[in-house]
Protein backbone atom coordinates (compact mmCIF):
# COMPACT_ATOMS: atom_id res chain seq x y z
CA UNK A 1 0.00 0.00 0.00
CA UNK A 2 2.94 2.39 0.81
CA UNK A 3 6.17 1.67 -0.97
CA UNK A 4 9.12 4.20 -0.52
CA UNK A 5 12.06 3.49 -2.65
CA UNK A 6 15.57 4.96 -2.22
CA UNK A 7 14.20 8.13 -0.09
CA UNK A 8 16.62 10.47 0.48
CA UNK A 9 15.59 14.24 2.36
CA UNK A 10 18.10 17.02 2.21
CA UNK A 11 16.87 20.15 3.40
CA UNK A 12 18.98 23.06 2.92
CA UNK A 13 21.88 23.48 0.57
CA UNK A 14 25.52 24.15 0.55
CA UNK A 15 27.49 23.63 3.83
CA UNK A 16 24.86 24.29 5.94
CA UNK A 17 22.63 20.98 4.78
CA UNK A 18 21.17 18.29 6.76
CA UNK A 19 20.23 14.94 5.28
CA UNK A 20 17.59 14.06 7.10
CA UNK A 21 17.05 10.51 4.94
CA UNK A 22 19.76 8.69 3.12
CA UNK A 23 18.12 5.80 0.94
CA UNK A 24 15.62 4.70 2.64
CA UNK A 25 13.52 1.54 1.26
CA UNK A 26 9.82 0.83 3.51
CA UNK A 27 7.08 -1.04 2.19
CA UNK A 28 3.64 -1.84 3.63
CA UNK A 29 1.27 -3.84 3.19
CA UNK A 30 -2.27 -3.37 3.16
CA UNK A 31 -3.94 -3.28 6.48
CA UNK A 32 -0.92 -3.41 8.40
CA UNK A 33 0.05 -1.42 11.22
CA UNK A 34 4.17 -0.54 10.94
CA UNK A 35 5.87 1.66 13.22
CA UNK A 36 9.18 3.27 12.74
CA UNK A 37 10.60 3.73 15.81
CA UNK A 38 14.09 6.45 16.59
CA UNK A 39 15.62 8.99 18.64
CA UNK A 40 14.64 12.38 18.29
CA UNK A 41 15.89 13.82 14.95
CA UNK A 42 16.66 10.59 13.38
CA UNK A 43 14.15 11.66 10.90
CA UNK A 44 11.34 10.12 11.62
CA UNK A 45 8.74 13.18 10.97
CA UNK A 46 10.70 13.58 8.06
CA UNK A 47 10.00 10.14 6.55
CA UNK A 48 6.33 10.39 7.28
CA UNK A 49 6.02 13.68 6.20
CA UNK A 50 7.41 12.46 2.90
CA UNK A 51 4.42 10.21 2.21
CA UNK A 52 1.86 12.63 1.69
CA UNK A 53 4.77 15.33 0.18
CA UNK A 54 4.19 17.46 3.29
CA UNK A 55 8.12 17.21 2.56
CA UNK A 56 8.98 16.47 -0.98
CA UNK A 57 11.81 13.64 -0.94
CA UNK A 58 14.73 15.12 -2.70
CA UNK A 59 14.93 11.93 -4.93
CA UNK A 60 13.42 8.49 -4.73
CA UNK A 61 10.04 7.51 -5.01
CA UNK A 62 6.85 7.45 -3.02
CA UNK A 63 4.10 4.89 -4.01
CA UNK A 64 0.80 4.88 -2.29
CA UNK A 65 -1.98 2.12 -3.25
CA UNK A 66 -0.21 2.01 -6.70
CA UNK A 67 0.19 5.87 -7.62
CA UNK A 68 3.66 7.80 -7.49
CA UNK A 69 2.85 10.92 -5.58
CA UNK A 70 6.39 12.74 -6.20
CA UNK A 71 5.01 13.35 -10.00
CA UNK A 72 1.97 15.01 -8.66
CA UNK A 73 1.55 18.87 -7.71
CA UNK A 74 -0.95 20.91 -7.31
CA UNK A 75 -5.02 19.59 -7.72
CA UNK A 76 -3.49 16.15 -8.48
CA UNK A 77 -1.69 16.18 -5.27
CA UNK A 78 -4.37 17.56 -3.38
CA UNK A 79 -6.90 14.93 -4.89
CA UNK A 80 -4.31 12.20 -4.01
CA UNK A 81 -3.97 13.56 -0.25
CA UNK A 82 -7.49 12.70 0.28
CA UNK A 83 -6.33 8.79 0.58
CA UNK A 84 -4.06 9.58 3.39
CA UNK A 85 -5.32 10.65 6.25
CA UNK A 86 -2.57 12.21 8.88
CA UNK A 87 -3.02 12.72 12.57
CA UNK A 88 -0.50 14.54 14.79
CA UNK A 89 1.22 15.09 18.35
CA UNK A 90 -0.54 18.48 18.86
CA UNK A 91 -3.87 17.19 17.55
CA UNK A 92 -4.20 20.60 15.24
CA UNK A 93 -7.42 21.18 15.38
CA UNK A 94 -8.64 24.28 14.31
CA UNK A 95 -9.73 26.49 17.72
CA UNK A 96 -12.51 28.26 15.46
CA UNK A 97 -14.63 24.86 14.64
CA UNK A 98 -16.54 23.09 16.73
CA UNK A 99 -16.18 19.40 17.18
CA UNK A 100 -18.65 18.53 14.48
CA UNK A 101 -16.73 21.13 11.85
CA UNK A 102 -13.59 20.01 12.58
CA UNK A 103 -14.25 16.98 11.02
CA UNK A 104 -16.49 17.89 8.60
CA UNK A 105 -13.68 19.96 7.53
CA UNK A 106 -12.01 17.89 4.83
CA UNK A 107 -15.35 17.03 3.34
CA UNK A 108 -15.95 20.99 2.55
CA UNK A 109 -12.39 20.76 1.12
CA UNK A 110 -13.22 18.27 -1.07
CA UNK A 111 -16.49 19.88 -2.52
CA UNK A 112 -19.00 17.53 -0.59
CA UNK A 113 -22.54 19.25 -0.04
CA UNK A 114 -24.02 19.77 3.09
CA UNK A 115 -26.56 17.15 3.56
CA UNK A 116 -23.76 14.09 2.74
CA UNK A 117 -21.43 15.72 5.56
CA UNK A 118 -23.72 15.45 7.74
CA UNK A 119 -24.64 11.67 6.87
CA UNK A 120 -20.75 11.03 7.25
CA UNK A 121 -19.51 12.85 10.33
CA UNK A 122 -22.14 11.85 12.63
CA UNK A 123 -21.25 8.01 11.93
CA UNK A 124 -17.40 8.84 12.36
CA UNK A 125 -18.21 10.70 15.82
CA UNK A 126 -19.93 7.53 17.03
CA UNK A 127 -17.01 5.42 16.03
CA UNK A 128 -14.56 7.56 18.19
CA UNK A 129 -16.95 8.02 20.99
CA UNK A 130 -17.72 11.46 21.11
CA UNK A 131 -21.42 12.18 19.49
CA UNK A 132 -22.17 13.72 22.66
CA UNK A 133 -19.54 16.64 21.93
CA UNK A 134 -20.05 17.16 18.38
CA UNK A 135 -21.09 20.85 19.16
CA UNK A 136 -18.27 21.46 21.86
CA UNK A 137 -14.98 23.51 21.09
CA UNK A 138 -11.52 21.98 20.82
CA UNK A 139 -10.73 24.18 24.02
CA UNK A 140 -13.42 22.72 25.84
CA UNK A 141 -11.65 18.69 25.20
CA UNK A 142 -9.15 16.83 27.07
CA UNK A 143 -5.88 15.98 25.09
CA UNK A 144 -7.49 12.32 24.57
CA UNK A 145 -10.53 13.75 23.51
CA UNK A 146 -8.81 16.39 21.31
CA UNK A 147 -6.60 13.02 19.50
CA UNK A 148 -10.17 11.37 18.88
CA UNK A 149 -11.66 13.90 16.65
CA UNK A 150 -8.55 14.36 14.96
CA UNK A 151 -8.70 10.47 14.02
CA UNK A 152 -12.49 11.47 12.86
CA UNK A 153 -11.20 14.09 11.14
CA UNK A 154 -8.49 12.08 9.23
CA UNK A 155 -10.87 9.26 8.55
CA UNK A 156 -13.47 11.73 6.66
CA UNK A 157 -12.39 11.45 3.44
CA UNK A 158 -12.46 7.62 3.68
CA UNK A 159 -8.57 7.11 3.04
CA UNK A 160 -6.85 4.32 2.15
CA UNK A 161 -3.65 5.15 4.69
CA UNK A 162 -3.35 6.94 7.97
CA UNK A 163 -0.21 8.45 8.82
CA UNK A 164 0.70 9.30 12.85
CA UNK A 165 2.96 11.29 13.70
CA UNK A 166 3.90 10.82 17.35
CA UNK A 167 0.30 10.61 17.82
CA UNK A 168 0.39 9.40 21.52
CA UNK A 169 3.47 11.64 22.13
CA UNK A 170 1.05 14.33 24.46
CA UNK A 171 -1.30 11.91 26.11
CA UNK A 172 -0.52 10.14 29.39
CA UNK A 173 0.11 6.04 30.03
CA UNK A 174 -3.95 5.42 30.22
CA UNK A 175 -5.10 7.94 27.53
CA UNK A 176 -2.21 6.76 25.15
CA UNK A 177 -3.70 2.70 25.68
CA UNK A 178 -7.07 3.87 24.69
CA UNK A 179 -6.03 5.72 21.40
CA UNK A 180 -4.08 3.15 20.61
CA UNK A 181 -6.72 0.58 20.93
CA UNK A 182 -9.29 3.01 18.98
CA UNK A 183 -6.44 2.55 16.34
CA UNK A 184 -6.24 -1.01 16.36
CA UNK A 185 -10.22 -1.25 16.10
CA UNK A 186 -10.35 0.97 13.17
CA UNK A 187 -7.30 -1.28 11.40
CA UNK A 188 -9.68 -4.11 11.99
CA UNK A 189 -13.01 -2.94 11.23
CA UNK A 190 -11.91 -1.01 8.39
CA UNK A 191 -8.60 -2.63 7.19
CA UNK A 192 -7.00 1.12 6.81
CA UNK A 193 -3.38 0.78 6.50
CA UNK A 194 -1.38 2.98 9.44
CA UNK A 195 2.07 4.01 9.25
CA UNK A 196 3.09 5.74 12.79
CA UNK A 197 6.07 6.88 13.98
CA UNK A 198 7.25 6.83 17.43
CA UNK A 199 9.95 7.09 20.04
CA UNK A 200 8.08 4.73 22.60
CA UNK A 201 8.75 1.26 22.75
CA UNK A 202 5.20 0.35 24.39
CA UNK A 203 3.70 1.31 21.33
CA UNK A 204 5.17 -0.45 18.95
CA UNK A 205 4.42 -3.73 21.68
CA UNK A 206 0.84 -2.40 21.88
CA UNK A 207 -0.48 -2.32 18.04
CA UNK A 208 2.30 -2.54 15.82
CA UNK A 209 2.76 -5.56 13.30
CA UNK A 210 6.23 -4.73 11.97
CA UNK A 211 8.79 -2.29 13.09
CA UNK A 212 11.33 -0.19 11.31
CA UNK A 213 14.10 1.40 13.55
CA UNK A 214 15.80 4.35 12.19
CA UNK A 215 19.10 6.07 13.34
CA UNK A 216 20.71 9.20 11.50
CA UNK A 217 18.57 8.88 8.45
CA UNK A 218 18.84 5.24 8.01
CA UNK A 219 16.37 2.30 8.36
CA UNK A 220 19.39 0.08 10.25
CA UNK A 221 16.40 -2.72 11.32
CA UNK A 222 13.31 -3.73 10.04
CA UNK A 223 11.21 -6.84 11.65
CA UNK A 224 7.89 -8.61 13.13
CA UNK A 225 7.53 -6.97 16.38
CA UNK A 226 7.64 -10.56 18.14
CA UNK A 227 11.45 -10.97 16.44
CA UNK A 228 12.42 -7.65 17.56
CA UNK A 229 11.61 -7.38 21.01
CA UNK A 230 12.85 -10.82 21.27
CA UNK A 231 16.06 -10.70 19.15
CA UNK A 232 16.82 -6.55 18.07
CA UNK A 233 19.82 -7.29 15.39
CA UNK A 234 21.30 -3.53 16.10
CA UNK A 235 22.94 -2.15 19.40
CA UNK A 236 20.44 0.93 18.84
CA UNK A 237 17.53 -1.87 18.90
CA UNK A 238 19.01 -3.02 21.78
CA UNK A 239 19.20 -0.23 23.43
CA UNK A 240 15.56 0.49 22.95
CA UNK A 241 14.87 -2.82 24.07
CA UNK A 242 16.47 -2.77 27.42
CA UNK A 243 15.08 0.90 27.94
CA UNK A 244 11.40 -0.78 27.87
CA UNK A 245 12.35 -3.65 29.50
CA UNK A 246 14.58 -1.92 32.84
CA UNK A 247 16.40 -5.33 32.69
CA UNK A 248 19.88 -4.04 34.00
CA UNK A 249 22.16 -5.30 36.10
CA UNK A 250 22.54 -4.40 39.54
CA UNK A 251 24.97 -1.66 40.41
CA UNK A 252 26.83 -3.66 42.97
CA UNK A 253 27.38 -6.34 40.08
CA UNK A 254 28.39 -3.67 37.23
CA UNK A 255 31.08 -2.10 39.61
CA UNK A 256 32.41 -5.40 39.99
CA UNK A 257 32.29 -6.15 35.82
CA UNK A 258 35.25 -6.36 33.80
CA UNK A 259 35.27 -6.02 29.93
CA UNK A 260 37.57 -8.58 29.60
CA UNK A 261 37.80 -12.15 31.09
CA UNK A 262 40.73 -12.53 33.55
CA UNK A 263 42.18 -16.62 34.50
CA UNK A 264 39.58 -16.41 37.25
CA UNK A 265 36.50 -14.94 35.81
CA UNK A 266 32.83 -16.19 35.28
CA UNK A 267 30.77 -14.45 32.57
CA UNK A 268 27.83 -12.44 33.06
CA UNK A 269 25.22 -12.92 30.32
CA UNK A 270 21.52 -11.47 29.55
CA UNK A 271 19.47 -13.95 27.77
CA UNK A 272 16.26 -12.93 25.68
CA UNK A 273 14.28 -15.61 25.09
CA UNK A 274 11.21 -15.91 22.81
CA UNK A 275 8.87 -18.54 21.70
CA UNK A 276 9.47 -21.97 22.81
CA UNK A 277 12.46 -21.78 24.53
CA UNK A 278 10.21 -20.25 27.25
CA UNK A 279 8.80 -22.96 27.83
CA UNK A 280 11.49 -25.36 27.88
CA UNK A 281 13.47 -25.76 31.18
CA UNK A 282 16.70 -24.50 29.69
CA UNK A 283 18.68 -23.76 32.88
CA UNK A 284 18.22 -26.84 34.48
CA UNK A 285 19.52 -28.56 31.33
CA UNK A 286 22.17 -26.52 30.73
CA UNK A 287 23.53 -26.96 34.30
CA UNK A 288 23.25 -30.98 33.14
CA UNK A 289 24.58 -31.17 29.68
CA UNK A 290 27.35 -28.30 30.25
CA UNK A 291 28.36 -28.55 34.03
CA UNK A 292 28.31 -25.40 35.03
CA UNK A 293 26.32 -24.26 37.48
CA UNK A 294 23.94 -20.90 36.72
CA UNK A 295 23.23 -18.20 39.18
CA UNK A 296 20.17 -15.68 38.12
CA UNK A 297 20.56 -12.49 39.45
CA UNK A 298 17.15 -10.69 37.46
CA UNK A 299 14.92 -12.57 35.27
CA UNK A 300 11.78 -11.21 33.53
CA UNK A 301 8.59 -12.33 31.61
CA UNK A 302 6.49 -10.04 29.20
CA UNK A 303 4.27 -10.72 26.65
CA UNK A 304 4.83 -9.37 23.57
CA UNK A 305 1.45 -9.65 21.31
CA UNK A 306 0.92 -13.54 20.49
CA UNK A 307 4.67 -14.09 21.84
CA UNK A 308 5.88 -14.23 25.29
CA UNK A 309 9.40 -12.64 25.91
CA UNK A 310 11.64 -13.97 28.72
CA UNK A 311 14.74 -11.70 29.95
CA UNK A 312 17.34 -13.01 32.67
CA UNK A 313 20.84 -11.77 34.10
CA UNK A 314 22.75 -14.77 35.00
CA UNK A 315 25.99 -15.44 35.98
CA UNK A 316 27.81 -18.73 34.78
CA UNK A 317 29.86 -20.60 37.33
CA UNK A 318 32.24 -22.65 35.87
CA UNK A 319 35.52 -23.28 33.99
CA UNK A 320 36.16 -20.69 30.69
CA UNK A 321 35.62 -23.67 28.53
CA UNK A 322 32.87 -24.94 30.22
CA UNK A 323 30.84 -21.26 30.08
CA UNK A 324 31.97 -21.12 26.26
CA UNK A 325 30.38 -24.17 25.41
CA UNK A 326 27.08 -23.20 27.43
CA UNK A 327 26.69 -20.12 25.81
CA UNK A 328 27.23 -21.82 22.28
CA UNK A 329 24.72 -24.28 23.75
CA UNK A 330 21.96 -21.69 24.68
CA UNK A 331 22.65 -19.82 21.25
CA UNK A 332 21.51 -22.98 19.42
CA UNK A 333 18.77 -22.94 20.87
CA UNK A 334 17.24 -19.51 19.75
CA UNK A 335 18.33 -17.72 22.33
CA UNK A 336 19.46 -13.66 22.22
CA UNK A 337 22.56 -14.19 24.22
CA UNK A 338 24.76 -10.87 25.24
CA UNK A 339 27.98 -10.99 27.53
CA UNK A 340 27.89 -7.63 29.52
CA UNK A 341 31.10 -8.36 31.05
CA UNK A 342 33.18 -10.99 33.64
CA UNK A 343 33.72 -10.86 36.93
CA UNK A 344 35.87 -12.03 39.86
CA UNK A 345 35.22 -15.81 41.00
CA UNK A 346 34.72 -15.60 44.92
CA UNK A 347 37.57 -16.63 46.80
CA UNK B 1 -25.94 77.02 25.20
CA UNK B 2 -27.16 77.93 22.14
CA UNK B 3 -29.25 75.61 19.80
CA UNK B 4 -27.33 76.59 16.84
CA UNK B 5 -24.39 76.24 18.91
CA UNK B 6 -26.04 72.10 19.79
CA UNK B 7 -26.46 71.72 16.14
CA UNK B 8 -22.92 72.66 15.22
CA UNK B 9 -21.62 69.85 17.66
CA UNK B 10 -24.45 67.16 16.79
CA UNK B 11 -23.10 68.00 13.15
CA UNK B 12 -19.46 68.00 13.67
CA UNK B 13 -19.75 64.26 15.36
CA UNK B 14 -21.76 62.73 12.60
CA UNK B 15 -18.98 64.36 10.43
CA UNK B 16 -16.33 62.27 12.71
CA UNK B 17 -18.25 59.08 12.47
CA UNK B 18 -18.98 59.28 8.97
CA UNK B 19 -14.84 60.02 8.18
CA UNK B 20 -14.28 57.31 10.49
CA UNK B 21 -16.51 55.13 9.15
CA UNK B 22 -16.11 55.02 5.66
CA UNK B 23 -11.99 54.85 6.25
CA UNK B 24 -12.30 52.38 8.64
CA UNK B 25 -14.40 50.49 6.35
CA UNK B 26 -12.18 50.46 2.75
CA UNK B 27 -9.01 50.20 4.86
CA UNK B 28 -10.26 46.71 6.26
CA UNK B 29 -11.58 45.77 2.86
CA UNK B 30 -7.65 46.63 1.66
CA UNK B 31 -5.62 45.87 4.81
CA UNK B 32 -7.02 42.70 5.34
CA UNK B 33 -5.84 41.11 2.13
CA UNK B 34 -2.64 42.84 1.92
CA UNK B 35 -2.10 41.61 5.56
CA UNK B 36 -3.10 38.20 4.06
CA UNK B 37 -0.92 38.66 1.28
CA UNK B 38 1.88 40.32 3.34
CA UNK B 39 1.90 36.42 5.00
CA UNK B 40 1.48 34.35 2.81
CA UNK B 41 3.93 35.16 0.11
CA UNK B 42 6.82 35.03 2.70
CA UNK B 43 9.67 32.69 2.24
CA UNK B 44 8.51 28.76 3.27
CA UNK B 45 5.00 29.50 3.31
CA UNK B 46 2.02 28.20 1.29
CA UNK B 47 2.32 30.89 -1.48
CA UNK B 48 6.30 31.72 -1.33
CA UNK B 49 6.66 34.68 -3.18
CA UNK B 50 10.06 36.19 -1.90
CA UNK B 51 10.38 39.25 -4.35
CA UNK B 52 6.35 40.20 -4.11
CA UNK B 53 6.85 40.14 -0.21
CA UNK B 54 9.96 42.17 -0.01
CA UNK B 55 8.01 45.04 -2.79
CA UNK B 56 4.60 44.67 -0.60
CA UNK B 57 7.08 45.00 2.95
CA UNK B 58 8.63 48.09 1.68
CA UNK B 59 5.29 49.61 0.42
CA UNK B 60 3.88 49.03 3.67
CA UNK B 61 6.61 50.19 5.64
CA UNK B 62 7.17 53.47 4.21
CA UNK B 63 3.19 53.96 4.26
CA UNK B 64 3.38 53.80 8.29
CA UNK B 65 6.67 55.52 8.52
CA UNK B 66 4.99 58.98 7.44
CA UNK B 67 3.94 60.89 10.15
CA UNK B 68 -0.06 61.42 9.52
CA UNK B 69 0.02 65.24 9.40
CA UNK B 70 2.94 64.98 6.37
CA UNK B 71 0.80 62.83 4.49
CA UNK B 72 -2.13 64.50 4.25
CA UNK B 73 -0.33 67.20 2.86
CA UNK B 74 1.88 64.66 0.63
CA UNK B 75 -1.17 63.32 -1.28
CA UNK B 76 -3.27 66.46 -1.83
CA UNK B 77 -3.06 65.96 -5.61
CA UNK B 78 -3.90 62.20 -5.50
CA UNK B 79 -7.01 62.95 -3.12
CA UNK B 80 -7.64 66.32 -5.42
CA UNK B 81 -7.98 63.35 -8.09
CA UNK B 82 -9.96 61.15 -6.19
CA UNK B 83 -12.45 63.48 -4.19
CA UNK B 84 -12.59 66.69 -6.79
CA UNK B 85 -11.34 68.40 -3.90
CA UNK B 86 -8.70 68.58 -0.86
CA UNK B 87 -10.92 70.25 1.71
CA UNK B 88 -13.96 69.09 3.88
CA UNK B 89 -14.85 65.50 5.13
CA UNK B 90 -14.65 63.42 1.88
CA UNK B 91 -11.00 65.07 1.33
CA UNK B 92 -9.86 64.12 4.70
CA UNK B 93 -11.34 60.58 3.86
CA UNK B 94 -8.87 59.61 1.60
CA UNK B 95 -5.41 60.69 3.41
CA UNK B 96 -7.16 58.43 6.43
CA UNK B 97 -7.86 55.60 4.56
CA UNK B 98 -3.93 55.67 2.76
CA UNK B 99 -2.40 56.04 6.41
CA UNK B 100 -4.63 53.34 7.78
CA UNK B 101 -4.42 50.31 4.88
CA UNK B 102 -0.60 49.74 6.16
CA UNK B 103 -1.50 49.73 9.69
CA UNK B 104 -4.41 47.51 9.37
CA UNK B 105 -2.12 45.11 6.83
CA UNK B 106 0.78 45.04 9.71
CA UNK B 107 -1.75 44.00 12.01
CA UNK B 108 -3.45 41.40 10.06
CA UNK B 109 -0.10 39.73 9.45
CA UNK B 110 0.69 40.23 13.05
CA UNK B 111 -2.36 38.02 14.47
CA UNK B 112 -1.67 35.17 11.26
CA UNK B 113 2.08 34.66 13.21
CA UNK B 114 -0.14 33.35 15.96
CA UNK B 115 -1.53 30.87 14.40
CA UNK B 116 0.47 27.08 15.12
CA UNK B 117 1.51 26.43 11.51
CA UNK B 118 0.62 22.83 12.62
CA UNK B 119 -3.02 23.76 11.71
CA UNK B 120 -1.85 25.19 8.06
CA UNK B 121 0.05 21.25 7.70
CA UNK B 122 -2.94 19.86 8.79
CA UNK B 123 -4.75 21.65 6.23
CA UNK B 124 -2.15 20.48 3.60
CA UNK B 125 -2.02 17.14 4.04
CA UNK B 126 -6.13 17.02 3.68
CA UNK B 127 -5.24 18.25 0.13
CA UNK B 128 -6.46 21.89 0.52
CA UNK B 129 -5.87 24.25 -1.75
CA UNK B 130 -4.06 27.18 -0.57
CA UNK B 131 -7.32 30.05 -0.97
CA UNK B 132 -9.15 27.20 0.87
CA UNK B 133 -6.37 27.52 4.04
CA UNK B 134 -6.53 31.04 3.51
CA UNK B 135 -10.50 31.12 3.77
CA UNK B 136 -11.09 27.62 6.05
CA UNK B 137 -7.91 28.05 8.11
CA UNK B 138 -5.89 31.13 8.35
CA UNK B 139 -9.01 33.91 8.54
CA UNK B 140 -11.26 32.25 10.93
CA UNK B 141 -8.57 31.53 13.24
CA UNK B 142 -7.45 34.67 13.26
CA UNK B 143 -10.54 36.11 13.87
CA UNK B 144 -10.07 37.24 17.12
CA UNK B 145 -6.61 38.81 16.29
CA UNK B 146 -7.90 40.62 13.25
CA UNK B 147 -11.17 42.09 15.01
CA UNK B 148 -8.83 43.77 17.56
CA UNK B 149 -6.62 44.98 15.38
CA UNK B 150 -9.64 46.80 13.68
CA UNK B 151 -10.46 48.06 16.48
CA UNK B 152 -7.00 49.41 17.25
CA UNK B 153 -7.75 51.19 13.85
CA UNK B 154 -10.62 52.70 14.18
CA UNK B 155 -10.08 54.14 17.60
CA UNK B 156 -6.74 55.65 15.83
CA UNK B 157 -8.59 56.59 13.36
CA UNK B 158 -10.96 58.43 15.25
CA UNK B 159 -7.77 60.79 16.70
CA UNK B 160 -6.48 61.35 12.91
CA UNK B 161 -9.44 62.62 12.03
CA UNK B 162 -9.64 65.41 14.79
CA UNK B 163 -5.94 65.72 12.77
CA UNK B 164 -7.44 66.04 9.96
CA UNK B 165 -10.48 68.29 10.89
CA UNK B 166 -7.99 70.84 11.77
CA UNK B 167 -6.59 71.92 8.70
CA UNK B 168 -9.73 72.05 7.01
CA UNK B 169 -11.53 68.68 7.04
CA UNK B 170 -14.04 68.96 9.34
CA UNK B 171 -15.74 67.02 12.36
CA UNK B 172 -15.07 67.32 16.05
CA UNK B 173 -11.31 68.38 15.79
CA UNK B 174 -12.22 70.56 13.62
CA UNK B 175 -14.78 72.25 15.71
CA UNK B 176 -12.60 72.11 19.10
CA UNK B 177 -9.76 73.91 17.31
CA UNK B 178 -12.06 76.73 15.59
CA UNK B 179 -14.34 77.17 18.65
CA UNK B 180 -12.65 75.79 21.45
CA UNK B 181 -8.54 77.35 20.49
CA UNK B 182 -8.99 80.36 18.04
CA UNK B 183 -12.41 82.02 19.52
CA UNK B 184 -11.45 80.63 23.18
CA UNK B 185 -14.47 78.73 24.37
CA UNK B 186 -13.91 76.31 26.86
CA UNK B 187 -16.84 75.00 27.13
CA UNK B 188 -16.90 73.25 23.07
CA UNK B 189 -13.71 72.58 23.69
CA UNK B 190 -13.96 70.50 26.47
CA UNK B 191 -17.60 68.94 24.65
CA UNK B 192 -15.42 67.75 21.94
CA UNK B 193 -13.31 66.33 24.06
CA UNK B 194 -15.84 64.40 26.33
CA UNK B 195 -17.52 63.08 22.80
CA UNK B 196 -14.27 61.97 21.63
CA UNK B 197 -13.77 60.11 24.63
CA UNK B 198 -17.12 58.23 24.63
CA UNK B 199 -16.53 57.59 20.92
CA UNK B 200 -13.42 55.27 21.68
CA UNK B 201 -15.00 53.84 24.54
CA UNK B 202 -17.75 53.05 22.23
CA UNK B 203 -15.90 51.47 20.00
CA UNK B 204 -13.54 49.65 22.20
CA UNK B 205 -16.62 47.81 23.86
CA UNK B 206 -17.90 47.03 20.83
CA UNK B 207 -14.66 45.42 19.20
CA UNK B 208 -14.21 44.11 22.71
CA UNK B 209 -17.64 42.14 22.34
CA UNK B 210 -16.98 40.91 19.17
CA UNK B 211 -13.78 39.29 19.80
CA UNK B 212 -15.22 37.69 22.97
CA UNK B 213 -18.11 36.20 20.33
CA UNK B 214 -14.95 34.94 17.94
CA UNK B 215 -12.58 33.42 20.17
CA UNK B 216 -13.69 29.92 21.23
CA UNK B 217 -10.04 29.35 22.62
N1 LIG C 1 12.54 22.12 8.06
C1 LIG C 1 13.78 21.72 8.37
N2 LIG C 1 14.86 22.41 7.96
C2 LIG C 1 16.11 22.00 8.25
N3 LIG C 1 16.40 20.89 8.93
C3 LIG C 1 15.39 20.15 9.38
C4 LIG C 1 14.02 20.52 9.12
N4 LIG C 1 13.21 19.59 9.69
C5 LIG C 1 14.02 18.69 10.26
N5 LIG C 1 15.33 19.01 10.09
C6 LIG C 1 16.49 18.23 10.54
O1 LIG C 1 16.38 16.92 10.04
C7 LIG C 1 16.72 15.97 11.02
C8 LIG C 1 15.60 15.00 11.25
O2 LIG C 1 14.51 15.71 11.82
P1 LIG C 1 13.12 15.05 12.16
O3 LIG C 1 12.20 16.14 12.59
O4 LIG C 1 12.67 14.22 11.02
O5 LIG C 1 13.48 14.12 13.38
P2 LIG C 1 12.54 13.25 14.33
O6 LIG C 1 13.06 11.87 14.28
O7 LIG C 1 11.12 13.45 13.97
O8 LIG C 1 12.84 13.86 15.75
P3 LIG C 1 11.85 14.09 17.00
O9 LIG C 1 11.67 12.78 17.66
O10 LIG C 1 12.62 15.06 17.84
O11 LIG C 1 10.57 14.68 16.45
C9 LIG C 1 17.15 16.74 12.25
O12 LIG C 1 18.55 16.85 12.24
C10 LIG C 1 16.52 18.10 12.05
O13 LIG C 1 17.31 19.09 12.64
MG1 LIG D 1 9.39 14.35 14.98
Amino acid sequence: MIKLSNLSKTYGSGPGAVQALKTIDLEVPEGAIHGVIGLSGAGKSTLIRCVNLLERPTTGSVRVDGQELTELSGAALNQARHQIGMIFQHFNLLSSRSVYANVALPLELMGVNKTEIRERVAPLLDLVGLADKRDQYPSQLSGGQKQRVAIARALASRPKVLLCDEATSALDPHTTGAILDLLQDINRRLGLTILLITHEMEVVKRICHRVGLISGGELVEEAEVGDFFTAPRTELGRHFLNDFLQLEPPAALVERLEPAPGAHTHPVVRLAFGGDAVSTPLISRLARECGIDVSILEAKVESIQERTLGLMIAELIGGAEETARAIAYLETHDLDVEVLGHVQRDA
Amino acid sequence: MSSAMLELILEATLDTLYMVGISGVIAALLGVPLGVLLYVTRPGQILARPLLNQVLGMATNVGRSVPFIILMVAIIPFTRVIVGTSIGTNAAIVPLTVAAIPFVARLVEGSLNEIPPGLVEAAQSMGATPYQIITKVLLPEARGGIITGLTITVVTLVSYSAMAGAVGGGGLGDLGIRYGYNRFDPLVMLITVAILVVMVQGFQSLGDALVRRANHK
